[in-house]
Formats: structure tokens, C-alpha cells, sequence
């Protein structure tokens, strides 16, 4: 009977040790949790602070504003040496119009790989393996000499006797419109096989079904197959819209003049010179410039992990 | 393969007539504008350019027009561009490795002789000229010209130095006050006064000629004056040398530049000379540059293992702490702590490195106040390396945490529960089960996280553009340079350079070893097999 009590006691104790260990454990995971929180969050919260603070400065003193005010988002839009509205808007175009054509080459590739059987197509899709080993970012010189040859090759625009002159994109170093094909060029070899990889698993009997009823491929295509691919080509296009936003090398070398400048590269010029009198502006250019994509990130976490864990790493 | 497969890859019938005129009509509207922008391009003396588009539109029309290569029609917009824009520039970086182009070697050696042939010299004891011009109604001009010894010639821009005789049948009536014609074929004799009004655009007109077989200039002087030069370069093609007419000397080309055999240079710019492996010889056996070269592919080779190393580490401990459903506001805490992850790169860095200025920066005065500290990231090697680590952890870790939490996710619990009726402790079964499974899964993904370090330009050029700087290095390569930026810098950075060849030849290393993770990476994760 003793015996029996004694190991019932026992057994109650270590329960009661393994309980307060437990708690332990969920009290110091609750205590990381919080540290990380900060963690991420406090550099955030300085800049917020500095952009809403009529202060102006960087310092820790002045964390939360003596009182809140619009100034330095007013400034922002009227900085006749920071035309910062030009270039989130260079931002936005070139990410927006690299996306879209991107999705677009890649879809209609991704198609062709997937659905048709022919000559070349094995190679062509060991050619875009390959092509995925040499990151055309990392040939910065010949792509500054080539936009400079593009450049000098194309005229402002194009006399045809008897229609008029019709004006020509302006391709060279300097202009956006290099820069997106750049950005295309480098984008469409991986993409295009994350995307003939997701049009593989669509069955093959809904198009050829399709066919069978009369369609044209390219119906087929934009009928059967589109609709059921919708979520690979979202996530490949706001991947590359946000790798497109982000990209600091390229948009660097190529543009050499603020007024045709993406958002990375002006608003280092910020940081140049008097950075503490910047301070301000240069906060609320980061909370205006980030929003978007952190809003995009933050609401579509779900979709874009599965992209992103496909290897894709944003800049 | 399925018999739906088997289907799709049956010939389709001819296209439908409808399809062929629309294609038709488009390939027509495509290779008008191919040929008009195509002759702007040939007449422009930009022969290859020319060539190259007239194989591209080639192609499009055969593309487009055989039925047989239908699935092509659907792949060549992006074929066009990847080879416009990757298979090209990858190629082209490859030539230019084992060239000599930068700043002072920038144009072909055809125009340096361009350049050289183009420059005109006065012989010796040659005669001055007197010479009237004569203006046509349309303003161009005609000059004529009379030697000490009373022969006359006439210059025309059009067709060059020629001798001429006052009785010509072209002229006019002579004026007695200089015997000279006061017309010629429509020109008009312009009065001094009028010469001097248009002498600015009579010194501009080239007018060249032919003296005993060499090329010769017509130079106006002043008023009164005007001169003959002869071409004072000629280049002998079957010989390679450019020859000086006024100093009898002979350049060779060498390294780039026309040099003479006392070690002069020809009065022109560099060209681009194909100089086999010298770059690749220079970077790893220069004493000076290869330790520069080594110290930053060390550097990179730390920087970007370091910041897999510590994104990892931070990251799998937070996706433990996440992973357990019982904690309380599990969403918001990793909702919050993946929030530096989805602000862009570019401006992550610039917010960092206000926060770390030394003198305004929030880091430093609270290091101040508490323990009376005050770095100077930037200005010491050490400190920034810290700073970039710093930096980058803080940029990298969410998406560590992502990764780590989605493969933590996926271990089987029942794993775990064999486990722990063996009676293995916790962290038994973290280190038996849990990294072991952990690793497997997420291994590509860490080599892909060191190969994107590995180019990260971003962070280096914002935070420390590549600073600071090594004292009495020969080469732009700072402290923190990892090689990309190296690369930028030999290229493109104010007042260093413009070195093309030596940028080329680093870029060429980092493709190398690009190539090698990525191919490394593509058989760990099986994707290729499975998917061709």
C-alpha cells in the first residue's frame, strides 16, 4: 500500500515537472516571439517615425514625434533636385510592362513546350537550363556596350516617304526601354520553365478536347488553358514585378540621367552629401516607395511562398 | 506518355486561308519597317547591325510562313529576345575577356586609321595660294586658286581639286580688275566683302584633291592665304603599318596603340586588340592583382556563406518557436517577424545605413549612452564586414524562417512520436530527426540563397560601396568588394577606369563559379530530369 502511494506521488511529481517545463518552454518561445517582433520592427518604426517627425533627424531621442506632421511628404513631391515622383513612376512603368511581357512570352513558350512534340524542342529546353546557369546581370559590360550600339543605331524616328516620320522607342543606354528588355531577356529562362512545368499538369485531354470541338490553338490556349494556369501567371508576375522594382545593378549602369532614374537608384541620392538634413524626406520617400510591395507581400504570403520556395530569391 | 500526349503531337492540317492572309499581311507591315530601318542602318555604316536584322526578319518570315515549324511560332518572341539580351551578352563578355577594350582602348583599329588617315600636313617650302570664291544660289561654293608661278586651279567640295583655264566654256565674262571669271557655271564671284562675311563657312568646306598620287586637303588661311596639305598617315594594309609622309616614320601596331620603333605613339587614341589570356594571366599571376583578386573572392566566398550561416541559423530558431501551434498569436508574431522581408532590398540598406551613421545614427548614440562606444562602420575594415553581416541577417532571415517553417511542416509526426516512445529527449530528436530531414529538403535552397549572396550588389554598393578603400592598391578594389561589385567598379566607377577587358575577365570567374552552384543545385533538386 505504501509502496503504491509512493510511486503514485512519484508519478504526480514528474507530471508536475513536466508541466512546469512546458510552461518554461512556452514562456521563453513567447519571449523570442516578441524579441523577433522587435527585432524586425524597430528599424521600421525609426524610419516611420523619421518620415512623420518635424525634426529631421536620425537620433533615438526623438523616437516618437514631438508631434506628427506631412512635411517631409510634401517635400517629397516638390524636391526641384529629387524628382522623386519621376522616378517611383520610372519604377512602376518598367516594373508593370517587364511583367506583363514577361508573363505573356513565357505563357505562350510554356505552351508550345508543354503541348507540342517537335524537332529542337528538346534542345531548346536544354538551352534554357543552360541559360539559367549565366545570370545576364553578371554581363553588365556587354550589355552597357550593346544599349550604347542599339542607341546610336536607331534613329529618333523613322522618314517614310509618302506616310511621315514615325517616332521610334528610344532603346539605348539611358532610356527605360532598354532597360525592360534587359530585364525581359534575363527573366524569361527561368520562368518559363516554373511555368511549363505548372502547364504539364493540366491535363492534356481539356485542350485536346478542344481541338477535337473545332478549336483553333491558340482558342485552346486562350480558352481551356489560361483560365486554369491563372495562378502561376500571378505569381510570376508579381515576382518579377517585385525583382524588376528591386534591382539596383542594371538600372544603375544603364541610367545616367535623374530625370530617367528608377526609384533604387535615386533615392541614393539621398544618402549622398548631407544625409542628416535628408533624413526626413529620404524617410517618407522609403515608407511611400516600400508600401506597395510590402501591402502585396503581406496579402498574398500564401500564394507567393509556394513561388518563392521554387528557388526564386527576391532582391 | 498518356494517349492524350500522343495526340498533341499529331501534324495539325493546314492552317486555314484566313490565318495565312492575316500572317501575310503582318509578316508584309513587320519587313517594310525591317527594310527601311535596315537601310537607315547600312547607309548609318553599321554594316553588321544591318545584317543581323535582316537574318532576324528572315527568320520570322520562315517561322511564320512554313506550316511545319508551327510550334516555333509560339517560342521565337522569346528566343529573339533571350538571344538578344543573354546568349549575346554572355558571348560578347566572353570576347571582351580576352580583349584590352576600356577607356583608352575604345574604337577599332579601322577607325584609328580612320582617324589618322584623316590628318593632313603642309610639305615644306610648299607655295601659298591666292583664291577668290564664287557662291551659287543655292550657298555652295566654289574656290579658285592661283600659285606663285600663275597656274590655276579650281576647288569644288563636290568633285575635288582640278586645274583650270580662265577661257574655260563654263565661265563667264572676265572682270578686267583681276582677270578672273565673274561667273562659273551659275557660281557668282563673291566681292572681299562677302568673302569675309562668309569666311567661316569657306575655312569649314573640304575640298580635297589629288597631288602626285597622294591625297591632298585644301586649307583656307586667312583672306589672301589659302594651302594644300598632303594626308600625312597612310595605312599599308599588306604590311600592317601606318606610315608618317612628313616625319618618314613607320608605326606598328602593338598592345593596342601604333607605335613607332623609338617607342612613340601615333597621334590617336588606343584600339581594341585581341589579346588572348593576358587579362586571365594578369589576375592570377600579378602579384599586385592577384592578392587584390584573392583578398575579394575570400571575401565573397565569407561574406556570402556567413550570411547563409546566420540567416539560417536566426531563421530555423524562430520557425521552432513558430512551428508550435500552442503559442499564443502565432499568426501576427510571423506575420511580424517576415516583415523586413518584403521591404525592397534597395531600401533596406539605405534605412540601414542611416541607422549606423556614426554621428546622427540611433545605433551609435545609444552605444554612446550605454557603454560610451562609437564605431565607425564604415571607415574601418573590420566594422563595416560586421555591419554588412548586421545588415544582411537582418534582410535575410524571414525568408529563412518561410523556407525552414514550410519543411518543418512537412516532417511526418509520426516520426516524432516513434521517437519519443524510444525515449529520446528533445534535443535527441532535433538532432536525429528533425535537421537531418530539415537539410534534405531545404539544401537547394541554401545554395541558392549562397549564389544570390554571392552577386549581391545591392547591399555592398549601398552600404559601403565596396569601402573603405586599401591604401596603395594599384586596383579599385576596396575592403568589403565582393567580386561583382569589383567588377562594377573596374567598369563603371567615376574616374577608376572604364577597364571593359579586366571588368569582362572578373565577370568570367563569376560565371564560372555561378555555373558550377547552379548546376550543382540542379542535380540535388531533380528538377531538370523530371521536366524535359
Amino acid at each position: 500500500m505504501a509502496t503504491l502511494r509512493r510511486s503514485a506521488e512519484r508519478t504526480r511529481r514528474r507530471q508536475i515537472g513536466v508541466r512546469t517545463r512546458r510552461r518554461i518552454s512556452m514562456g521563453v518561445k513567447i519571449l523570442i516571439a516578441i524579441l523577433a517582433a522587435v527585432y524586425a520592427l524597430v528599424p521600421i518604426i525609426f524610419v516611420v517615425s523619421a518620415a512623420l517627425n518635424p525634426l529631421n533627424t536620425v537620433s533615438a531621442a526623438s523616437l516618437i514625434p514631438p508631434r506628427v506632421t506631412l512635411d517631409h511628404f510634401t517635400q517629397l513631391f516638390n524636391d526641384p533636385f529629387h524628382p522623386w515622383p519621376v522616378w517611383i513612376m520610372n519604377s512602376f512603368t518598367v516594373s508593370a510592362i517587364t511583367s506583363v511581357i514577361v508573363v505573356a512570352l513565357c505563357a505562350l513558350a510554356a505552351y508550345s513546350f508543354s503541348r507540342f512534340r517537335f524537332r529542337g524542342r528538346r534542345l531548346g529546353l536544354i538551352s534554357l537550363v543552360i541559360i539559367q546557369l549565366f545570370p545576364n546581370l553578371l554581363a553588365i559590360v556587354a550589355l552597357f556596350l550593346l544599349l550604347q550600339a542599339i542607341g546610336e543605331a536607331i534613329p529618333a524616328s523613322l522618314d517614310i516617304p509618302g506616310i511621315g516620320s514615325i517616332p521610334l522607342p528610344r532603346l539605348g543606354l539611358n532610356s527605360l526601354g532598354g532597360l525592360i528588355l534587359i530585364y525581359i531577356g534575363g527573366a524569361l529562362g527561368f520562368n518559363t520553365w516554373l511555368m511549363k512545368a505548372y502547364f504539364d499538369t493540366v491535363p492534356f485531354d481539356l485542350d485536346e478536347s478542344a481541338r477535337v470541338d473545332g478549336a483553333s490553338h491558340f482558342q485552346a490556349f486562350r480558352y481551356v488553358i489560361l483560365p486554369l494556369v491563372r495562378p502561376i501567371l500571378a505569381v510570376i508576375a508579381i515576382l518579377t514585378f517585385i525583382g524588376t522594382y528591386s534591382d539596383f545593378l542594371l538600372a544603375r549602369v544603364m541610367l545616367s540621367d535623374s530625370s530617367s532614374y528608377t526609384l533604387a537608384v535615386g533615392m541614393t541620392l539621398f544618402i549622398q552629401g548631407e544625409f542628416n538634413r535628408q533624413w526626413g524626406v529620404f524617410a517618407a520617400g522609403a515608407v511611400v516607395g516600400a508600401l506597395p510591395i510590402m501591402a502585396t507581400f503581406l496579402v498574398l504570403q500564401r500564394q507567393l511562398i509556394g513561388g518563392l520556395s521554387s528557388g526564386g530569391v527576391k532582391g | 506518355m498518356t494517349a492524350g500526349q500522343k495526340g498533341a503531337s499529331r501534324r495539325d492540317a493546314p492552317s486555314p486561308i484566313s490565318s495565312l492572309i492575316w500572317r501575310v499581311v503582318a509578316l508584309a507591315v513587320i519587313d517594310a519597317f525591317a527594310i527601311t530601318f535596315g537601310y537607315a542602318l547600312y547607309s548609318g555604316g553599321l554594316t553588321i547591325a544591318a545584317a543581323a536584322l535582316a537574318l532576324v526578319t528572315f527568320a520570322i518570315n520562315v517561322v511564320f510562313l512554313v506550316d511545319r515549324l508551327y510550334p516555333l511560332r509560339w517560342i521565337s518572341p522569346g528566343i529573339f529576345l533571350l538571344v538578344l539580351m543573354v546568349v549575346y551578352p554572355v558571348l560578347y563578355t566572353v570576347y571582351i575577356a580576352f580583349t584590352d577594350y576600356s577607356g583608352q582602348h575604345i574604337l577599332s583599329k579601322q577607325q584609328v586609321v580612320d582617324q589618322l588617315e584623316s590628318r593632313f600636313y603642309t610639305p615644306e617650302g610648299s607655295a601659298s595660294l591666292q583664291w577668290r570664291a564664287y557662291r551659287s544660289d543655292s550657298g555652295d561654293f566654289l574656290i579658285w586658286l592661283t600659285d606663285p608661278d600663275g597656274n590655276r586651279f579650281l576647288g569644288d567640295p563636290a568633285s575635288g581639286i582640278t586645274t583650270v583655264d580662265p577661257n574655260d566654256p563654263r565661265s563667264g565674262p572676265l572682270d578686267p580688275a583681276d582677270n578672273l571669271p565673274t561667273t562659273i557655271d551659275g557660281y557668282r564671284k563673291l566681292t572681299r566683302a562677302e568673302s569675309v562675311r562668309y569666311l567661316t563657312s569657306l575655312s569649314g568646306l573640304l575640298i580635297t584633291g589629288d597631288i602626285d598620287g597622294q591625297p591632298a586637303q585644301l586649307h583656307i588661311l586667312s583672306l589672301d592665304r589659302a594651302e594644300i596639305g598632303l594626308q600625312r598617315y597612310t595605312y599599308d594594309a599588306s604590311r600592317d603599318v601606318v606610315v608618317d609622309h612628313q616625319a618618314g616614320t613607320e608605326y606598328h601596331p602593338e598592345g593596342g596603340f601604333f607605335v613607332a620603333s623609338d617607342g612613340s605613339r601615333a597621334p590617336a587614341p588606343g584600339f581594341v586588340d585581341f589579346i588572348g589570356l593576358d587579362n586571365f594571366r594578369r589576375v592570377l599571376t600579378d602579384p599586385r592583382l592577384s592578392s587584390a583578386f584573392l583578398g575579394v573572392f575570400t571575401w565573397t566566398v565569407v561574406f556570402a556563406a556567413g550570411s547563409v550561416i546566420l540567416c539560417f541559423a536566426l531563421g530555423l530558431a524562430l520557425a521552432l518557436v513558430f512551428n508550435d501551434k500552442r503559442l499564443p498569436l502565432n499568426g501576427v508574431f510571423r506575420t511580424l517577424a517576415i516583415i523586413p522581408y518584403t521591404v525592397p532590398g534597395f531600401i533596406s540598406a539605405l534605412i540601414w545605413v542611416g541607422l549606423l551613421n556614426p554621428t546622427f545614427g540611433p545605433v551609435n548614440s545609444f552605444l554612446r549612452d550605454t557603454f560610451g562606444l562609437n564605431p565607425q562602420w564604415f571607415a574601418d575594415g573590420t566594422l563595416a564586414k560586421v555591419a554588412i553581416f548586421m545588415i544582411n541577417t537582418w534582410l535575410g532571415y524571414p525568408y529563412m524562417l518561410i523556407v525552414t517553417l514550410g519543411a518543418l511542416q512537412s516532417i511526418p509526426s509520426d516520426l516524432y512520436e516513434a521517437a519519443e516512445i524510444d525515449g529520446a529527449s528533445a534535443v535527441q530528436r532535433f538532432r536525429r530527426i528533425t535537421f537531418p530531414l530539415l537539410l534534405i529538403a531545404i539544401t537547394p535552397l541554401l545554395i541558392g540563397s549562397f549564389a544570390f549572396n554571392f552577386n549581391n550588389f545591392t547591399l555592398i554598393e549601398l552600404v559601403t560601396q565596396g569601402g573603405p578603400s586599401v591604401p596603395g592598391s594599384i586596383t579599385p578594389a576596396g575592403q568589403t568588394d565582393i567580386l561583382i561589385s569589383y567588377s562594377y567598379r573596374l567598369a563603371f566607377a567615376a574616374g577608376k577606369g572604364n577597364d571593359y577587358a579586366f571588368a569582362a575577365t572578373i565577370s568570367i570567374f563569376i560565371f564560372a563559379i555561378i555555373a558550377a552552384i547552379t548546376l550543382v543545385n540542379f542535380r540535388l533538386s531533380r528538377r531538370v530530369e523530371n521536366l524535359i
